[in-house]
This record gives C-alpha cells, structure tokens and sequence, in this order.
C-alpha cells in the first residue's frame, strides 16, 4: 500500500473542514479566526504542493512561494490592526467591533 | 513502506494539533499548536520533494509569523472566559458546517479523474535534482514580474505595519535642527547696562570665612 495523490488530497480536505469549523466555533476571537485562515491557506498550499509532485510542474510551487509571501504580509498587518484595536477599545471580541453597524 | 508509515504519522500528528489549535482554551496553546501544525506539514511537504518550501515554511511561518502571533498574544491582556462565550452553543453548528465540506470534497477527489485506473503516478527525478535550483531557476526568469511585485508588497507590509502601530509619544523631548539652525544672536543674547557697584570685594570676602568657619 502506497500513498497516493488522493491521500494528500484527503488531508487537505481535513485540515480545510477542520480551519473552517474553527471559524464558526471561534466567532468571538479575533486571534482564533486569524490562526484558521492560516490552516486554511496551509491545506490550499498542501494542495499545490500534492498537485505539483504528482504532475510534475514546478508552477505549483511557485504558487506557493507566493501564498507564503502574501500570507506573511497578511499576518503581519493583521496583528498590527488588531493591537490597534485593542489599545483603543482594551478588548478583542468581535462583538465589541461595531462601531459602524449605524 | 517507510513513506506510508511516515505519512500517516505526521497527517495524524497535523490533523491533532489543527484540532488543538480551533478548540482550546488558553491562545497561547494555540498558538503553539500551529506552529506544530506547521512543522508536521514542512514535514509532508518533503515527502512530496518540495524540499525549499519545506525549510522556508519553518523558517519563515515558525520562525517570523508565528514568533509575532505570540508576541500579540502574550502582549495583550485577554479576557479568556468572555471570548469563549457561545464556544459549546456553536460546537453543533460548527461541526455540521466541517462535516458537509469534507463530504463534499471527498467526493469530489475520489469520485472524479484522481480515483481508480487513472491513477497519476510522479515521475522520478534524477539523483543530482536540486528542487532550489530549479525553483529559482523558474523563479527568476518565467515569474520575475511576480517575484517583483511579492517584494513590493512585502514593503507595503513593512510600512502598513509600522504606521499603524507607531505612537506619537507627547512627553518625550527631542532636538529639532532646523530651529537650532534658524536661531540668530538677538534671540539668545541679552546685553544688561548697569552702573558698576560701590563694593566690589564684599561678597568675595563673605564667602571665604564662611569656608572658614566650617
């Protein structure tokens, strides 16, 4: 028994279902949601990587080196965001965030 | 034989710490458990030859993103218990959500052209492959403008990140050059005409027995 293209596949899926679920359990912590879109973007680069080996074509892996770079600057911001908010309003809940709900 | 143990191993050991990461209860934790998440994926991601990745995922997800998610948490004072309020209220919710969209992306990927006969096996690279060098050799000339607009935008990270979190302190005092270029001798020097006093010697000699005495 081998492992085969269906076997990263499969753990893609999980690791997707698993960031997904996360979302919708931690709707109140701003931290959690950043932490599931990372596993997100984990599983979708698994995906290319599995696709990339199995196809051999490297223009999967430099999609990946891309989504590395993208994801960095978008923790990066995020967290700045985030400790604004918080020195502004001492709380990171979601439901705290409504100033513009009118 | 040895692959199938090892993929099993470290998906298992991935898919554990992704569980830990959405459901305990102290951030940290979970911070820590996504950076095992992160090194177990390095790990499968060399099975698959993609071995720069690999490194550059530890180097760069464990060793800069998530050294700063656990900056973030340690920095601010977080009230855990309210965060976790609604947690078991949305658990059913939420587990019913994963489960419909690992069915159907199951049955998209074994249903489709990767299940049966067409089974797609990877060719075998030749034993002086360097997956870096044919990565950058891509990199550099096929996707340059890319590759070129990845650095700018991790300049725009750079300066996004500073600006938002740099505060104008009001207290601390500090030079400024052009003022202290600008200024002339008539804001700094005042000339006093006075008479000359009667006794000049008098306060000199004061002084010294002062010393004296004691």
């Amino acid at each position: 028994m081998t492992v085969s293209l269906s076997h990263y596949l499969i753990l893609a899926a999980v690791l997707f279902s698993i960031s997904i679920a996360g979302i919708v359990i931690n709707r109140k912590n701003i931290i959690i949601l950043l932490m599931s879109i990372e596993i997100m973007l984990l599983a979708v680069n698994l995906n290319f990587i599995a696709f990339s080996h199995y196809l051999n074509d490297l223009a999967g892996q430099v999609f990946v080196f891309f989504i590395l770079t993208v994801a960095a600057a978008e923790a990066a911001i995020g967290l700045a965001i985030l400790v604004v908010l918080f020195r502004n309003k001492q709380s990171i809940n979601v439901a705290d965030i409504n100033e513009l709900k009118g | 034989m040895t692959e199938t143990i090892i993929f099993y191993v470290f998906a298992l050991m991935t898919v554990v710490a992704a569980t830990a990461v959405v459901t305990v209860r102290n951030p940290v934790h979970a911070a820590l458990s996504l950076v095992l998440t992160f090194f177990t994926s390095a790990i499968i991601w060399m099975t698959l030859e993609a071995e720069f990745l690999a490194i550059s995922l530890v180097l760069v997800y464990v060793g800069a993103v998530m050294v700063l998610f656990l900056f973030v948490v340690m920095m601010l004072d977080i009230n855990i218990a309210r965060l976790r309020e609604g947690f078991v209220r949305y658990l059913p919710l939420g587990i019913a959500v994963a489960v419909i969209m690992f069915v159907m992306m199951v049955s998209v990927i074994t249903g489709g052209i990767f299940s049966g006969d067409s089974v797609i096996e990877p060719i075998a690279k030749a034993a002086d492959y360097s997956n870096t060098k044919a990565l950058g050799r891509v990199l550099y000339t096929q996707y340059v403008f890319a590759f070129e607009i990845a650095a700018v935008i991790l300049l725009v990270a750079i300066v996004a990140a500073i600006s938002l979190t740099m505060r104008k302190r009001t207290h601390t005092k500090y030079q400024s050059p052009s003022a202290q270029i600008r200024v002339t001798k008539a804001d700094r020097l005042r000339i006093v005409k006075m008479p000359p006093s009667s006794e000049p010697s008098r306060s000199k000699t004061l002084s010294n027995e002062s010393l004296g005495n004691e």
